[in-house]
């Protein structure tokens, strides 16, 4: 839930980080960047390494065989339980979501093969709603474990989330419990789970699936975590140091596997995948 | 909170009683007889009573669930069982006090209890910080549900937590992954579990301790995605807001059951658990047993099979 605490910023649009334009500033190190070459360089900056975030398709293209991903539950639209207010009606928060995004929820998934192999793959949207993980979250990352147990194929899930989301109350939590629950099923098959954390992954999605992979890997300097920067320099009363909450933190205190830079993603998972597989 | 110990809607109440107090002890000492009075007065509190509890709101609810003398797990566990014998420690790190757990027999039957502590006073409560867990308290509790599955030993967990423990120590020792391994794990213990949730629950903090079997809920206990107040910072920009995020993220018992989230609630005693610690406990005892011997008829494959199912359904959607 921590994105929304980064307003005033306005929420990120599926292409907020990538522009429209020809030229382009790093947002990390403020280099002038030709967008053609940003765009051959899976969206990293050559100067300074930033990876810029991108959109679900994008993982598809840099992870899948080209034209191999079929999806499912794609019709999985949200309700709204409480009859939840804010600022903002929830369901009105879900038409402008689906309007902006053309998409019916904050994740997307389906099977497809990796370097020949067939996984069942799930990769979320930040741009919905902070990537935040509802009921239609919660089910469609159960299906997509459901149909790696079923099929005996590796299960990669790509997250990119603020965490549960508050609009669904207490059904959001419990999707934690729901997912993980049936990743303790995979985990007695011999079906290997990649998990893939992309910036940010934190709060409930941190706190259940995405970190329950066989392997947890992660893009450099993603923001990874369970409490939000802000309430912790609140509780303990102190700065927090700049390297908080990125993935080389996490790696340093050991709940990383690796940190994969984007052009290797594709052959590191392929080959992880090969030594899980029988 | 209001000065004292009390609520402010609890006022008039205690004022009533007080009168009562007073007028049973003057009519004893000057031998008057007050006693229609004193009925009359009686009846009055009884009216009062029913009167504010019978519409309490969610945000009264959980300044209840608050309340500075209400029962914490350690109270339960010393009403409820017999034979405790508190083990400690994650065999990794440290003893997180914040959740206290061991063996314990209720009427006999063997049991685990694993439940999140909070302090009675400025000491207490820094020693168990508040009711919050860091990693080593759910690696703790992991740890020892995991020793009575191996022995087949029932586990019952008390859970009342402000939130898992937000700090960089916590942080860094994998506050995530620990809440995420214990949900998985709890998931297939093949064991019997069965959550109370006796005051607060909030959000990872409480789910950390929180996948089971039966889930019970006090009647003005609360369990949410986030605490008001962390709702209210995030949604509306004002923790000031937090009896409207209360409302919003219905947060309450009945809102619970409504959902099909939790499995039934418990009344308390008359003005709140915090007004008669024996007879909530005693309360929760009666379901603690009922709930025991309907799992026990289970084999381990049923009992397993119908705690993924109960997990499995829920979530409210469409499908188009």
């Amino acid at each position: 839930m921590e994105w929304f605490r980064r307003k005033p910023q306005p929420p990120p649009t599926e292409r907020k980080e990538i522009p429209d334009g020809l030229w382009t500033k790093c947002n990390s190190c403020g280099e002038i960047i030709y967008v053609r070459e940003l765009e051959k360089s899976l969206w990293v900056c050559r100067k300074c390494s930033y990876h810029f975030r991108i959109r679900p398709e994008d993982y598809m293209a840099i992870l899948l065989d080209e034209g191999s991903f079929q999806e499912y539950d794609a019709g999985l639209v949200s309700l709204d339980p409480l009859g939840f207010r804010d600022s903002k009606k929830y369901p009105d928060r879900i038409a402008d979501a689906r309007r902006k995004t053309m998409k019916n929820d904050a994740v997307i998934c389906g099977i497809a093969t990796m370097a020949g192999r067939q996984v069942s793959f799930a990769v979320m949207d930040f741009s919905f709603i902070g990537g935040s993980m509802g009921s239609v979250v919660g089910e469609k990352i159960s299906r997509a474990i459901e149909r790696a147990i079923d099929r005996l194929i590796p299960l990669v899930i790509v997250s990119c989330s603020g965490g549960a989301r508050m609009q669904e109350g207490i059904l959001s939590l419990l999707q934690m419990a729901k997912t993980s629950a049936l990743l303790a099923r995979l985990a007695q098959t011999k079906a290997p789970y990649v998990s893939i954390l992309t910036n940010p992954t934190t709060a409930g999605v941190m706190a259940s699936y995405a970190s329950l992979g066989d392997v947890i890997i992660a893009e450099p300097g993603a923001l990874l975590g369970f409490a939000g920067r802000r309430v912790i320099e609140q509780t303990i009363g102190q700065k927090l140091p700049d390297d908080f909450q990125t993935s080389e933190f996490f790696m340093n205190h050991g709940f990383l596997d690796k940190i994969v830079p984007r052009p290797e993603l594709r052959s590191t998972v392929s080959s992880l995948l090969d030594y899980m597989s029988s | 909170m209001a000065a004292g110990g009390y609520l402010d809607f609890e006022k008039p109440i205690l004022e009533l009683e007080k009168k009562i107090r007073e007028m049973k002890e003057f009519a004893s000492g000057e031998e008057i007889e007050l006693s229609s009075e004193i009925v009359s007065l009686e009846r009055k509190l009884q009216k009062l009573q029913n009167e504010i509890f019978s519409k309490l709101s969610r945000w009264q609810r959980v300044q209840l669930a608050r309340h500075p003398n209400r029962p914490y797990t350690l109270d339960y566990i010393s009403h409820i069982f017999t034979d405790f014998i508190e083990l400690h420690g994650d065999r990794g790190y440290a003893d997180d006090k914040a959740v206290v757990c061991g063996f314990v027999k209720l009427d006999g039957q063997k049991a685990l209890v694993v439940g999140q502590q909070k302090g009675r006073d400025t000491k207490t409560k820094l020693m168990r910080n508040f009711g919050m867990m860091h990693p080593e308290g759910y690696r703790k509790a992991l740890r020892l549900m995991k020793t009575a599955a191996h022995f087949g030993v029932p586990i019952f967990i008390f859970i009342d937590t402000p939130g898992a423990y937000p700090g960089l120590q916590a942080e860094e020792r994998g506050q995530a992954e620990a809440i995420a391994r214990n949900i998985r794990e709890m998931s297939v213990l093949p064991v019997p579990i069965i959550i109370t949730i006796i005051g607060e629950g909030a959000s990872g903090g409480a789910l950390g301790i929180g996948v089971g079997d039966v889930l019970l809920m006090l009647e003005n206990a609360w369990y949410s995605v986030i605490s008001p107040e962390g709702c209210a910072a995030i949604l509306w920009r004002d923790q000031a807001k937090a009896p409207d995020a209360a409302e919003a993220l219905k947060v309450s018992a009945p809102d619970l059951l409504e959902l099909k989230v939790i499995d039934k609630i418990l009344p308390e005693p008359t003005g709140g658990a915090h007004r008669n610690h024996q007879l909530a406990a005693q309360i929760v005892k009666g379901e603690l047993l009922a709930s025991l011997a309907q799992l026990k008829q289970l084999s381990t494959q049923e009992l397993l099979q119908r705690r993924l199912d109960k997990f499995r359904s829920i979530g409210i959607y469409d499908e188009i």
